[in-house]
């Protein structure tokens, strides 16, 4: 029955003396949306970083897919199925909505750089086509109609939109949000839930997501991991979380009875 | 469609207008023009990796002068070059190198290219202000070897006689297909690449662009179409040298593409024909001047010094330069064009 797309399988991470994870394992099945929660400086953003390559792993293994990616180039990561997006939005701020989609696009758009040059056959039916998927990705999101508009221009909310259309848009089978409701308003961070939800069934993904907002947590995730100072403090449902004395104490703080 | 309708007839136009001018005007005239076209050239290539792709690099005048040495020696001819260098024997190979104009030209810029690319190996592992430094250090290398190799280059005496074949209509044509090129480049995927590592390289790595080849391919076209001026540039003078090449072109360079907008093409060549233009009508600057009767002596560079204020006052109050980041057409459209409809945009049509 499991079926684990992501298994982090021992990994410390040590920046000097340091340790910013410390023997985490866990597994990410096929389809689920597992959630990654902990107070801050717990070490979940440098799981992504390991994840994603821009960190290589002082110890340890990161297997996605049945394939050992430890250690690969983030840029080649993407090409395995991993997207991710950033803490604090990084879009392309010299761009257009639609041109930030299109980077998206990259890797998939086989036309050389001589037959950009000469605009040679391939340029216009893959632009064309490209074009037209991308047009399609924001309109599953909702936001067709500022597809010529400035990125930054944007309302906070539907930034971070166009950071997930980006991601979506280099078709992967893993996505990892870091922090996708940071910021919001609840009726944001609903909206936001529900095109998580709708982007997973339509295009089959297995998502991970670090978040501080427990409402938010218990809607989306399947199963949640807490770390505290790099360590595994807790595996479970997001409802039963809350009520760990673990889970608290790393929260809150040890309470002292008089 | 209307659109290649609208852009055949702008270059029917323009190769129209060269001809026009290579047939009609003056020489002095024609000079300026000349120069004019070569510094797009030039502008427009540098614009790539430094406005487009975001790589402050400082290293044309290396290039320009890698492509003005290789096109001069491959079109003097071989007794040319045997009278010419005085001060040692010219080197076998110096000797051996021999072909037409345009094959020369293209020489000039293939060897730029190629040197761009090995040198994006060192270069493009350090970003911002080192990537400054470092190519700046190339460029003085380069002027240096020039220098000192009289084998080759005849050293400080530099290379004379050479055959004066860039004509306004060879320069005005290479111009608009750099242009040309450049347009398509920027949008393409490489183009958007290119602007994406501009604007955050991290977040492009994350996007599976592979940003080193990237930034390379943008050095190596930049360095190819400054190595085709160069050869233009040293066939139009008809005589280089080494100091010809001081960093002091990199910095004209500099300033017409930060007046044009970093990273907008039409941009960088309305700004060359201002800087390049504002240079020739300045000349007066230079002279003796009568202000009410006081005389001011002659002082030559004082037109250097206009442009340095200029950069100045672009630095304080038109951080993005003529304009910005964007291309002419853009802007237009966007203040008076109607919107693409979503329609067109949804089949893809819209490019």
């Amino acid at each position: 029955m499991s079926n684990p797309i992501l298994q982090i399988q021992d990994v410390t991470m040590r920046f000097g003396g340091v340790t910013a994870i410390d023997q985490l394992s866990l597994d990410v099945q096929k389809g689920e949306i597992y959630g990654l929660i902990g107070p801050n400086g717990a070490g979940k953003t440098t799981i992504f970083n390991n994840i994603t390559g821009n960190y290589i792993p002082t110890e340890g293994k990161i297997i996605f897919d049945g394939e050992e990616i430890t250690g690969t180039k983030p840029n080649k990561v993407v090409d395995f199925g991993i997207a991710r997006t950033f803490q604090n939005i990084r879009l392309f701020k010299s761009m257009t909505v639609l041109e930030n989609v299109l980077i998206g696009y990259h890797n998939r758009m086989h036309y050389s750089y001589l037959e950009a040059i000469f605009r040679l056959p391939r340029y216009w039916s893959y632009e064309k086509k490209i074009r037209a998927k991308a047009m399609e990705l924001l309109e599953e999101f909702g936001i067709i109609d500022l597809a010529d508009n400035e990125a930054t221009a944007l309302s906070y909310g539907n930034q971070r939109k166009v950071e997930i259309a980006r991601a979506v848009a280099t078709d992967p089978k893993l996505l990892l949000l870091d922090e996708p409701a940071a910021g919001m308003n609840p009726s944001e961070t609903e909206d936001l839930s529900n095109i998580i939800h709708k982007i997973k069934k339509d295009f089959d993904l297995t998502i991970l997501l670090i978040e501080h907002d427990m409402k938010f947590v218990n809607n989306m995730c399947d199963l949640v991991t807490v770390l505290d100072y790099g360590e595994n403090i807790f595996v479970g449902k997001p409802a039963d979380a809350i009520k760990d004395d673990k889970v608290i104490t790393a929260y809150l703080g040890e309470f002292k009875h008089a | 469609m209307q659109k290649i309708v609208l852009n055949s007839l702008l270059l029917a136009l323009a190769i129209y207008l060269i001809y026009w001018a290579n047939r009609s005007l003056d020489n002095y005239t024609l000079s300026i023009l000349n120069n004019i076209g070569i510094f797009a050239i030039l502008a427009l290539s540098y614009n790539l990796i430094n406005g487009v792709a975001g790589q402050f690099s400082l290293e044309p005048n290396g290039f320009v002068a890698i492509g003005a040495y290789m096109g001069a020696l491959f079109t003097i001819p071989t007794e040319t070059k045997i009278d010419m260098f005085a001060l040692v024997d010219p080197a076998p190979v110096v000797l051996q190198m021999h072909s037409g104009f345009l094959p020369a030209i293209l020489i000039g810029g293939a060897t730029a290219a190629i040197i761009a690319a090995m040198l994006s190996f060192p270069v493009f592992r350090v970003r911002g202000d080192y990537l400054a430094i470092v190519t700046l250090g190339f460029g003085f290398i380069i002027r240096i070897f020039a220098m000192n190799n009289p084998a080759y280059t005849n050293g400080a005496m530099g290379l004379n006689d050479i055959p004066g074949n860039a004509d306004f209509i060879w320069i005005g044509l290479i111009t608009i297909v750099t242009f040309i090129v450049m347009l398509n480049v920027i949008t393409s995927r490489y183009g958007r690449a290119m602007k994406a590592v501009r604007d955050d390289e991290d977040a492009a790595i994350a996007m599976g662009v592979n940003t080193f080849a990237i930034k390379t391919t943008a050095f190596v076209t930049s360095a190819f179409f400054e190595g085709v001026g160069g050869a233009l540039l040293a066939s139009f003078l008809t005589t280089i040298s080494p100091d010809q090449f001081t960093f002091l072109l990199t910095f004209q360079l500099l300033i017409i593409i930060v007046l044009g907008g970093l990273g907008s093409m039409s941009g960088a060549l309305f700004a060359t024909v201002l800087v390049m233009g504002g240079m020739e009508w300045l000349r007066f600057l230079d002279d003796d001047m009568n202000i009410l009767g006081y005389h001011t002596g002659a002082h030559p560079g004082m037109r250097m010094v206009v442009f340095a204020i200029l950069l100045v006052i672009m630095m304080l109050f038109a951080r993005k330069g003529l304009f910005g980041d964007k291309e002419i057409g853009e802007t237009v459209r966007k203040r008076f064009g109607k919107k693409r409809s979503l329609d067109q945009q949804r089949s893809g049509e819209a490019l």
